[in-house]
Order: structure tokens, then sequence, then C-alpha cells
């Protein structure tokens, strides 16, 4: 069975290569290079060393502006999960901050400290932690009154309580945040760097256009797409079945 | 060990929306004695849940005190709670482990599992456990932090009946092993007889104590059903009033 899968999903990938490869013949010019050249882009991009350093740097600012926007927003979440009175103050600051664009955030954020690093973290941060707040809020809301008081009656101190009680109920939120966080984050950066950096994905992905080097926009997507399944599998899915190893 | 006084002057619930405010309890005294197992019987829905949430602190919306007779300090508490609370995601000896402060109690929670006869479960997470032994996990968990005061809350409600008999055996045995002050919340007259010393009947709306009364059965008859039935007989005879609480 799990064979009769593997299989079926190399030959969709090779199908999806088959039909880009008919495409690119069939069109014929540079607007679309086959997978072979975009191939040998890639290659050489790595042996430069401008592909890893730039996807690098951006993948520096993903893990800073993700993680800071995650810490965030799961204190901030829980904080108004559980107090109505702080949910009811703040809701309609959430509401706003998550209906502002993220370019409009950018754009400020470059105005108002300069086009500098921080600037740049900052205005991925702002993009991303009210969605962060929102989805563990909701994880605060329906937690377990039950367990609650059993950890009040049996005198567990705040964090005894925070660890063992309100985090494992929060996992599958915390888990969608991050998930649906590092697809926002990637695109969100990119944007980011592509307006006021001088080096990144986003950047690079600047000059490529400007250059109308296609055969490159495609290489470094599929560093990109490749880095984003990689955390994926060695990152997010062992997290995830350790933390749920407990369910039949 | 101390005894336990509990006075619960009252305690109402504010009305909301349509539902009336409605006290639930109203001058209600119960003295402990040190080590003694006392039941609480009352018909369902008259606010036993309530007073223990109180004793336990849950509940602190209320005028009253709860307090140890020799201390001025709060009674620490083991809760059984009427279903087991047990946390999933952590293993049946990790739920004990959690709730005892010192970290050099390993030979107590070894000696706990093995008197309830838990040890080969105890690193099984609780999803994999029946009924009856989450429920005995909960009382192992109760025993672990040494309470002045243990609250059950019909712990063996929706428990088959040879599994209730084995596990209120079971709890028995460890209760004579390790004596501590028990409140145990029942509507089940024969299950009361069977464990307690003292029996405290409860009325509903406002709750309060309509009479109180010792067993006289020695702990070794306890097993005894037909003692038991003859004890119930009597009882239901002599208190025609107990009959309208059951």
């Amino acid at each position: 069975m799990k064979l009769t899968q593997q299989f079926l999903a190399l030959l969709s990938l090779l199908a999806f290569l088959a039909l880009w490869q008919g495409s690119a013949l069939y069109i014929n010019n540079h607007t679309l290079p086959t997978p072979a050249a975009v191939a040998l882009v890639f290659w050489q991009a790595c042996v430069s060393g401008q592909l890893p350093f730039h996807l690098g740097v951006t993948l520096l600012r993903l893990l800073v502006s993700f993680s800071i926007a995650m810490l965030l927003g799961s204190a901030i979440g829980i904080a108004l999960g559980r107090h109505k009175k702080l949910d009811a103050f703040f809701d309609n600051w959430l509401v706003i901050f998550l209906n502002v664009p993220a370019l409009v955030t950018i754009i400020l954020c470059y105005v108002w400290f300069g086009l500098i690093e921080s600037a740049a973290i900052l205005a991925v941060v702002i993009n991303k932690l009210p969605s962060v707040i929102v989805t563990i809020r909701e994880g605060a809301r329906s937690l377990d009154q039950d367990l609650l008081d059993m950890a009040r009656c049996f005198g567990f101190s705040r964090r005894k309580t925070l660890i063992h009680v309100i985090w494992p109920q929060l996992h599958p939120f915390v888990m969608a945040a991050t998930r649906s966080g590092l697809a926002l984050i990637w695109k969100i950066i990119l944007v980011v760097e592509l307006l006021g950096r001088s080096n990144g994905m986003g950047y690079q992905l600047h000059l490529f256009f400007q250059m109308f080097d296609v055969a490159s926009i495609l290489a470094y997507t599929i560093a990109f797409v490749g880095v984003i399944q990689l955390i994926e599998l060695s990152i997010l899915k062992p997290l995830d079945r350790k933390a749920l190893r407990w369910r039949r | 060990m101390s005894d336990i006084q509990i006075n619960i002057i009252n305690k109402t619930y504010p009305a909301i929306d349509q539902a009336e405010a409605h006290t639930a309890i109203a001058d209600l005294n119960l003295s402990l004695k040190s080590g003694e197992f006392i039941c609480l019987v009352g018909p369902s829905g008259c606010g036993k849940t309530t007073l223990l949430n109180i004793i336990a602190d849950l509940d602190y919306d209320y005028q009253g005190s709860i307090g140890l007779s020799q201390q001025s300090s709060r009674p620490k508490i083991g809760y059984i709670f009427q279903n087991p609370r047990l946390l999933p995601w952590r293993t049946v000896r990790e739920n004990i482990e959690l709730v005892v402060e010192d970290p050099l109690s390993t030979h107590i929670i070894d000696s706990l599992l093995e008197e309830m006869q838990l040890t080969p479960s105890q690193h099984v997470y609780p999803e994999r456990l029946s009924l009856g032994m989450s429920r005995r996990v909960a009382i192992t968990r109760a025993f672990a932090v040494d309470p002045d005061l243990l609250l059950m809350d019909e712990p063996f409600v929706s428990l088959d009946a040879p599994t209730a008999r084995q596990v209120r055996a079971l709890l028995l045995s460890l209760w004579q092993q390790r004596p501590h002050t028990v409140l145990f919340v029942t509507h089940d007259l024969r299950e009361a007889i069977a464990l307690a010393d003292r029996l405290i009947f409860l009325s509903a709306s406002p709750m309060s104590v309509i009479s109180e009364i010792r067993v006289p059965i020695p702990r070794a008859d306890r097993y005894d059903e037909a003692a038991i039935e003859t004890f119930r007989q009597q009882l239901l005879n002599d208190y025609p009033a107990i009959k309208q609480l059951l």
C-alpha cells in the first residue's frame, strides 16, 4: 500500500516535470526555460555561493521574526483567551492589525525607522503577530476547565500548570499557527527584502526580474520550496509525532 | 493530622438571565475528626459537589470558613473527582509524580502503585486505561500528596458492580494502611455504609445537615453484604426522612 503511494507520488512529480518540459519546448523562448536549464542555473548559483548566501540571509530573518512573532503571539493569545476583559479591550486592535495590508506595514516601518534590519524584522513580526494571537486565543478559550481545576486543587505552580496542563492542550493550535505562519512569513519577507534590503532572496528575485532572468527566478524558487519542505519533514512532523504520542 | 472545621454560612449562585438567584448551601457546620471516614449522602443536585469545590478552594464565592482546628491554615487537599481528570499526555506514573513536591518520594509512589495494582501500567498513557483503572490512578494520585483531607466525589459512579467492589476494596485497604480524613460523597446508601465511620445526611436547596449517624459495623464485617443490608433497613425504618433523600 505504502509502496503504491510512493510510486504515485513519484509518478505525479515526473508528470509535472514532463508537462514543464513539454510547455518549455513548445513555447521555446527564455521566458520559460526547460527543467534542465533551471537545474544548471541552480547548480551554478550553488557553486558560486550566491544562492546559499542569500537563502541563508533570508532564513536568518525568517528564524528571528518567526520566533519573536510566535513567542509574543502565544503569550498575548493565552492572556486574551483567559481574561475576558482584556480580550474585550484588545479585540478591536486585533481586527485592525489583521486587516492592515502587509505592504502598508512594511512601507510604514521603513519610513518611520529607516531602511535598517530591525525595521525589516519589525515589519514581518507586525504582519504575523495578529494571526498567531487569534489562533492561540482560540486554543486558550477552549482549555479544559476540569484539568485546570485539578491543577489548582493539587497546588500546581503557574509554571507547572503552563507546561503540563495548558501547553499540551495548545499544541494543535501552536502547530497550526506555525504552519500557516511559515508560509505567510516567507512571502512577507520577500517583499520586505525587495523593498528595502540589499541582500536576501527578495532582493535577488527583484534583480532577476529586472534582467528578465526567469531561469534564476525558478532556480531560487525551487531552493525556497525545498527548504520549507525540509523544515516540515525534519522539524514539524517529528515534533508532531513526539507531542501526540499519547494518542491512541 | 488535626481536626477540620467546615462552616459555610451561605453559598448563593447569583441570578443569570432568567434563572433566579439560588441559595445552594445555608448554615452548614461539619466537624471532621482526624482519620475519620465520613460519607455525605444526599439527593442528586443538592450541592454536594459545590461543597467539595468550596472545601478544595475551587469555589471561593461563599461566606464561611474552612480550616484545620489547630492551625489557621487551610487543609492540604487530595481530590478524587467524579471523572478521573488525568492529564492524557502524561503517563500514569507522570500523572502521580506531578502532584508530589518531594523529588525523593520515588519509593512512596512505587509502593502506592503496587498497592493499587498499577505497577504494570505505570508507563501507559491514560487513554489506554479502562475506567476502573483510571479511577485507581486518581485515587493513587490523591493519596500521593499525603493530604490533610481527602475529598471523593462519587468516585465509583458509572463503574460496573464487580469493578466498583474491587476498587472500593482497594481504596479501603489503602486507607487503612495510610489513615487520612475522608469526605466521601455518594447517593448510594449501601456504598456509604460499607465505607463510612459516620454518615451525614443532607437535604437539598439549600443544603443542610438532616442527621448524622455512626456506622457501628466493625471494619472486618464491612465486606458482608448481608450485614450492610440489615443496617440499611434498620436505618430506613428508624429515620423515615432519609428515604426521601435517596
